[in-house]
């Protein structure tokens, strides 16, 4: 570990090197580049759960602090390799003009060649592909639901705003209960004619599952308030009866569906190192979330 | 396939690749509970499908045994399987999912009541948990029961599909010992399950390095043009383990390195990394290459020039000291049973004319290793002076199968500082030590694809059966010849494992 106060990014790039050739191999196995932007607070905890994701794709990561950007531009970075295999590690800290130009210091920083993805673990720029560093990745990933500013209106701001390779952890915090769905749905073929979707109050991945059901079904999905955690049901009525999946407690949920006994199955509120590995899985476009993301966005706010 | 729904479901969408498969309902019933295989690789490997949300609500394990058991106790065992070896972290929620469908049936297999009592289990797990009628029977027992427990499971019904309900079965190797044995089983299994219903487990064939040799060669460019004998010199494919024989001597001594890896993982091997293009990636389209390339492998002609075999003598491995494989607990003092074999074959193609395949196992050799070496020919001509080439060999691919999952690339590169001196370097993939922990066990995979319905990792009959055909000639040859040659242990094997590629002109790699 090795910290370094007023530098540039070739010396930042220079210890990358040494770090990795004192630790015994020079070799480079890493798949990706992940840059992680955050502030002060976040770091240490947003920090974590990258490296706990590079554990299954490994990454070059970069934190980068944003400071106060008044003053001299000021660049400190603390450096090291990971231990276990997960790649290398720069904590970037910049204070004074420098914060602006923030994309300057980490692009001489991106592995060659491999894909870049940005991630902003709490609140991201309204036009996340229009941004400096967001302009860097294939890959720009945020999170509707850590947002601490607008909290209501973002998940639709950042839809409007839609570029081919945003995604959002609320929609990836969909995909079990999204497969739940679709394979009750293969047991019991028929059209859906209605469909709600129970969760606490502010819940973009709520917004998100109606939505989808929309798209996907075609209908309108009432969408329920309830004292969550998270979503607490969803349930699509069929000519035959319900396919109901309850979750009171965000673990053990209950699936039932016409002529079967119910079901109990596990669907935990996933860990974000669990939601990164499945963001950087595939690195290309998603085109369901695109065009979730198209309808979402152009929705006018409710009322 | 259209976009607007896959199968008639509107939820689901080809381009939506974050949407798992999920198996449709449906339960497992296990057959030898007890052993080594059900409690570190199956019930774990079943914890972690569950955990991953890839197993279907509802889903049931039965535990089938002789022991006097009621469901705590077998829920107990199953508990403590996936506590200790699950590769995902214990969960109360995930638990509760699949404790809820743990049942224990015990009996013997020759026992008409307690299958009477199976089909009863399964008719109350159809009805109270919703597995459809869909059950897998999973034998993880020695095949000698086979005919048994499937003899029952035809005679109480449990054997055929009914409707949309289907029955599927699971069988472990040994696939016989010989290609008459293997004929035999095979008749005993598929006598009572269709072809397709039957699954033969070579966890080897679930590996996600062992799945990336096809992707490696087929999805690159650089790789296929030079993947002929007019590049390639030779191949080398070793599997070693660094232990005994352990506690295994009542299944080993008489059946051998040859029988117990060769047979299976080895030609399965060589079956990947010598056959054509396929031209998709369907379980039919895979089966026909595999077959296809076995059918031309052949043994030379002259078996005592093209094969050696060992056993393992007392000494010293990796600072420990053992014992040689004939004073291991329960193996006859006068066993010729081979605990190291190796072969030279030749795969009668234009691709791979006089490029030979040398096989090799053992136990007891240096490390625990698993790869494909690929040896290319050296440049027919080099440009250097007569000194500058000494130390340079032949290029190599080297597969890693495992440990440390990933490719080195060797190939000749100028040492700094001299005038001009080549010498070889590699350069090294790797998955990432940790990348390996994070993927899915070979089982977790295996397992799924059963659930699924889904054969392409699965060998066939007709690869077993000629996979022995190549290898029977070999140990008929052997049983006439002695003794196996002593081998130190913790080497590399026998001497006459290193004449057999001398003879040749060529040396094993030290993996």
């Amino acid at each position: 570990m090795t910290e370094l106060s007023d530098v540039t990014s070739a010396e930042i790039a220079a210890e990358l090197v040494r770090a990795r050739t004192r630790a015994g191999s020079p070799v480079m196995g890493m798949v990706l580049t992940l840059v992680v932007v955050t502030d002060e607070d976040g770091a240490e905890a947003a920090m974590d759960a990258a490296r706990a994701a590079s554990r299954e794709h490994p990454a070059r990561l970069l934190g980068v602090v944003l400071g106060d950007g008044r003053g001299r531009g000021h660049v400190d970075a603390h450096v090291r390799t990971g231990t276990g295999g997960s790649g290398e590690v720069a904590l970037i800290r910049l204070r004074g003009e420098v914060v602006r130009h923030a994309s300057s210091v980490v692009l001489p920083l991106l592995l060659p060649d491999a894909p870049v993805a940005v991630w902003w673990p709490a609140d991201a720029p309204a036009d996340p592909a229009a941004d400096p560093l967001g302009a860097l990745g294939q890959r720009r990933i945020t999170d509707a639901a850590a947002a601490t500013r607008r909290r209501t209106t973002v998940l639709r701001t950042q839809c409007g705003a839609y570029s081919p390779g945003d995604t959002d952890l609320a929609w990836t915090r969909l995909t079990r209960w999204r497969a739940l769905l679709a394979a009750s749905l293969d047991l019991h073929p028929g059209r859906v004619r209605s469909a709600r979707v129970g969760a606490e109050a502010h819940s973009p991945s709520a917004d998100l599952l109606a939505a989808w059901l929309e798209l996907r079904l075609k209908i309108t999905v009432e969408r329920v308030t309830t004292s969550g955690p998270g979503i607490t049901e969803t349930s699509l009525t069929l000519a035959d009866g319900e396919v109901r999946i309850t979750r009171p407690g965000g673990g053990l949920a209950t699936l039932s569906s016409p002529g079967r006994p119910d079901q109990s199955v596990a669907l935990p509120r996933r860990e974000l190192p669990d939601l990164l590995g499945e963001e950087l899985r595939r690195l290309d476009e998603d085109e369901v979330y695109a065009a979730l993301a198209r309808r979402v966005g152009s929705r006018r706010r409710r009322t | 396939m259209s976009r607007s729904g896959v199968g008639g479901n509107p939820l689901r969408d080809e381009r939506d690749r974050r949407l798992p498969r999920i198996a449709g309902p449906c339960g497992l019933v296990l057959f030898g509970v007890t052993g080594d295989l059900a409690t570190k690789k199956i019930m774990p490997a079943i914890y972690d499908l569950a955990s991953r949300g890839l197993l279907p609500p509802g889903f049931s394990l039965v535990g089938f045994a002789r022991r006097d058991w009621d469901d705590q106790d077998f829920s107990r065992i199953v508990h403590d399987a996936v506590r200790e070896h699950a590769r995902t972290e214990f969960r109360e929620e995930v638990w509760a999912q699949l404790s809820d469908g743990l049942r224990f049936v015990s009996g013997e297999f020759s026992d008409d009541q307690a299958f009477a009592r199976l089909r009863r289990t399964i008719e109350e797990l159809d009805e109270r948990r919703g597995t459809g009628g869909n059950h897998v029977f999973y034998l993880s027992i020695p095949p000698r029961y086979f005919g048994d427990v499937v003899g029952q499971l035809k005679a109480n019904g449990l054997a055929e599909d009914s409707g949309s309900a289907w029955r599927r079965l699971v069988v472990e190797k040994p696939f016989g010992h010989d290609l008459a044995s293997a004929r035999e089983l095979n008749e005993v299994l598929e006598g009572v399950f269709p072809a397709e219903a039957v699954f033969r487990i070579d966890h080897y064939l679930g590996k996600e390095t062992v799945q990336n040799i096809l992707t490696t060669r087929f999805a690159n460019e650089m790789f296929e043009p030079i993947w002929n004998s007019r590049y390639v010199d030779h191949v080398q494919i070793t599997m070693a383990e660094d232990g005994g024989i352990g506690g295994r001597a009542g299944y080993y001594d008489g059946i051998g390195a040859a029988r117990d890896v060769i047979q299976n993982h080895l030609l399965q091997l060589l079956a990947l990394v010598a056959m054509e293009e396929p031209t998709s990636f369907s379980a039919e389209s895979l089966r026909v290459e595999k077959q296809k390339v076995l059918e031309s492998v052949s043994l030379p002609r002259r078996l005592d020039l093209a094969a050696a075999r060992g056993q393992y003598a007392a000494g010293w491995a990796g600072g420990e000291k053992v014992a040689g494989f004939l004073e291991e607990d329960g193996v006859r003092k006068t066993s010729t049973t081979e605990s190291y074999a190796a072969l030279r074959l030749d795969v009668d193609t234009r691709r791979w004319a006089g490029v030979p395949f040398y096989l090799r196992t053992g136990k007891r050799l240096g490390r625990r290793v698993t790869e494909v070496a690929v040896t290319f020919k050296r440049a027919p001509h080099l440009p250097f002076g007569p000194h500058a080439t000494e130390e340079l060999t032949h290029n190599a691919l080297v597969i890693r199968v495992q440990p440390d999952e990933g490719m080195t690339l060797r190939f000749g590169s100028k040492v700094p500082g001299t005038a001009l001196e080549i010498r070889d370097v590699t350069m090294d993939f790797a998955y990432g030590s940790s990348f390996a922990e994070a993927s899915p066990e070979a089982y977790e995979r295996l397992i799924l694809d059963v659930l699924l319905g889904e054969p392409p990792l699965f060998p066939r009959q007709r690869e077993v059966e000629l996979s022995w055909q190549i290898l029977d000639p070999l140990i008929a040859h052997w049983a006439d010849r002695g003794r196996p040659e002593q081998y130190p242990s913790g080497g590399w094997g026998p001497a006459g494992a290193d004449a057999l590629l001398q003879r040749d002109g060529r040396a094993w790699r030290r993996p």
